[in-house]
């Protein structure tokens, strides 16, 4: 069975971001980039069902700039077989990025696609979704728990009042939460390895998917700074304050 | 043209965060007809007809609503627009509102805009990014608008006061793809997390599931919620449910008291609208002092219990 995992590449996640003075967006110029965290627990979950012999090729693939091979390099030192680049230098929305897996999945005919809840860039927690929709298939979100049995999955997943656990049909879409894995670190000698393994590129025209994008940013700012740094002695000065100050108790 | 707002229910009642979307839909305009998906659902629908400014209540029946599946409330939702001439379809950015609205704008072919915090105007939304490290004001020209709405952004719509129809449609046939098999939710006899007018949270500095009994005990004295930072999660302390930050709850209480929590960037996303913060935290470096009102620099058990004392 082939897993197919959509890997995006984000501004690592310790990096304080920057708001540009001109309200064009946020700096990314010299600032770390990383595979977005949620992608990373994807990665290694599929490298897990082919580890429990579930699944037998991962494919990676991501969308966006050249700069984009560095993170699919990092996905096959962690254990995918093969990488795809989607290469194109355009504004990318979640929309587009989903006909753009969809067009790969059609060629490539994956039984599960997992991919990451949520990039921790745009926070907009698509993506999955939207491809499961495209392609008429199950989605199981916020995954924590993946068992894949005789062409079915049990997926334990985190929502608002606890857990839940579904049951599906493959194939699949499957986003990652926080607690599914802890993912791997990759050795060196698998980043030696990961250089000799095959990665394709691609673009949205050889796809045959329109990626003009459907939002307009008109312009990007810095929340409302708040004041912080008050202190109080000990507890009977922060009640007082509480009740006498702020009175919210 | 109406806007058609999913309503995030148990059946017997509406999740307060209904309430918050219904306010941002008001501010958008036009007509708002809320869907309500369920099994022996009446009464949560009986509840929609009555918040304030709601025109129309659709109540959509079906026994394999009962645990709803994204799927098919996708399904629903996608032949109501398609049928009815909706120009905007909203859902509270709740664990549910998030699984479905994403299938529902893929499957209209239009974009989506993830967990709005203010209306600009009927096409012109803000939305936080990087984990609200900015604010972006994006501007969608597709027909029909596909919508989250982050509770926190908004006030909620009043509850009672409306006198909309209820009108029960089909729902669309299950799909068949998932079913729920199973459930864990975290029984509550104190406020929901999201909700609560005060939240108590712990991170890793508990040191254990044992040792959160303690904020218990607080929560208590104050009517409070708890929440949990990612590490207290991860670590096992507590629930997921719990977790208050950029990929678990976005909370915006009264009163925010973060007990033991360092103050990471990822957790200050889900608590930094709270009106007023309280840090207590041996660490007097950690960065949550940064954007606390009240800091209490000490050993948590200590103070937490001489807090509680101090309440009476």
């Amino acid at each position: 069975m082939k897993i197919l995992v959509p890997v995006k590449r984000v501004i690592d996640y310790n990096v304080k971001v920057r708001v540009k003075p001109d309200g064009s967006g946020v700096d990314t110029a010299n600032v770390k980039m990383s595979m977005n965290p949620f992608d990373e627990i994807a990665v290694e979950e599929a490298v897990r069902m082919k580890e429990k012999g579930v699944a037998t090729e991962i494919i990676a693939v991501s969308c966006g700039t050249v700069a984009s091979q560095e993170t699919l390099r990092t996905a096959l030192a962690l254990g995918a077989d093969r990488a795809i680049l989607i290469e194109t230098d355009a504004d990318l929305q979640p929309l587009a990025v989903a006909k753009l897996l969809k067009a790969v999945v059609d060629k490539e005919q994956p039984q599960i696609v997992i991919l990451g809840k949520q990039a921790i860039d745009d926070d907009a927690n698509q993506t999955g979704q939207m491809l499961a929709g495209l392609l008429g298939w199950a989605q199981t979100t916020s995954a924590s728990k993946i068992e894949i049995a005789n062409g079915r999955a049990t997926v334990k997943r985190e929502v608002d009042g606890g857990m839940e656990t579904v049951e599906t049909s493959l194939p699949l879409v499957i986003t990652t939460d926080l607690r599914l894995n802890e993912p791997r670190y990759a050795t060196l000698p698998n980043i030696m390895k990961a250089k000799k393994k095959p990665m394709e590129t691609t673009n949205p025209a050889a796809l045959g998917v329109d990626v003009a994008p459907r939002l307009t940013t008109l312009k990007v700012v810095e929340p409302p700074k708040r004041q912080g740094g008050g202190k109080v002695a000990d507890v009977k000065e922060l009640v007082a304050k509480l009740r006498g100050e702020a009175k919210v108790i | 043209m109406p806007t058609l707002i999913l309503a995030d229910h148990d059946n017997a009642s509406l999740k307060p965060a209904t309430l918050n979307a219904i306010t941002a839909a008001q501010q958008i305009g036009g007509d708002l007809h809320v869907l309500v998906a369920g099994a022996n659902a009446g009464p949560a629908a009986q509840a929609a007809a009555q918040v304030q400014g709601v025109a129309k209540v659709l109540h959509a029946e079906a026994a394999y609503l009962a645990a709803p599946v994204a799927e098919n409330v996708a399904a629903t939702i996608v032949a109501l627009v398609k049928a009815g001439g909706y120009s905007h379809v909203l859902a509270a950015a709740t664990g549910f509102g998030k699984s479905v609205a994403p299938r529902v704008a893929a499957l209209l072919d239009v974009a989506q805009v993830s967990e709005i915090i203010s209306v600009v105007s009927a096409d012109t939304f803000v939305r936080p990014i990087y984990a609200g490290a900015a604010f972006a004001t994006v501007q969608s020209k597709d027909a029909v608008k596909v919508i989250t709405v982050r509770a926190t952004g908004f006030d909620a719509a009043p509850a009672t006061g409306g006198t909309a129809a209820i009108e029960t449609i089909a729902a669309a046939p299950d799909t068949g793809l998932t079913k729920v098999t199973g459930q864990e939710l975290t029984k509550l006899d104190r406020p929901e997390l999201t909700s609560a007018r005060i939240v108590i949270s712990g991170g890793r500095g508990l040191g254990s599931g044992e040792n959160f009994k303690m904020l218990e005990v607080l929560a208590e004295k104050l009517n409070a919620a708890i929440g949990a930072s990612r590490a207290a999660v991860d670590a096992g302390y507590v629930p997921n449910d719990y977790q208050v930050g950029q990929t678990g709850k976005i909370v915006a209480p009264d009163l925010y008291i973060a007990i033991g929590i360092s103050g990471a960037i990822q957790h200050l996303a889900g608590m930094k609208d709270s009106k007023v913060i309280v840090a207590i935290n041996k660490d007097p470096d950690a960065p949550i002092f940064q954007i606390a009102d009240y800091g209490l620099v000490g050993d948590l058990f200590e103070l937490v219990p001489q807090l509680t004392a101090e309440l009476g």
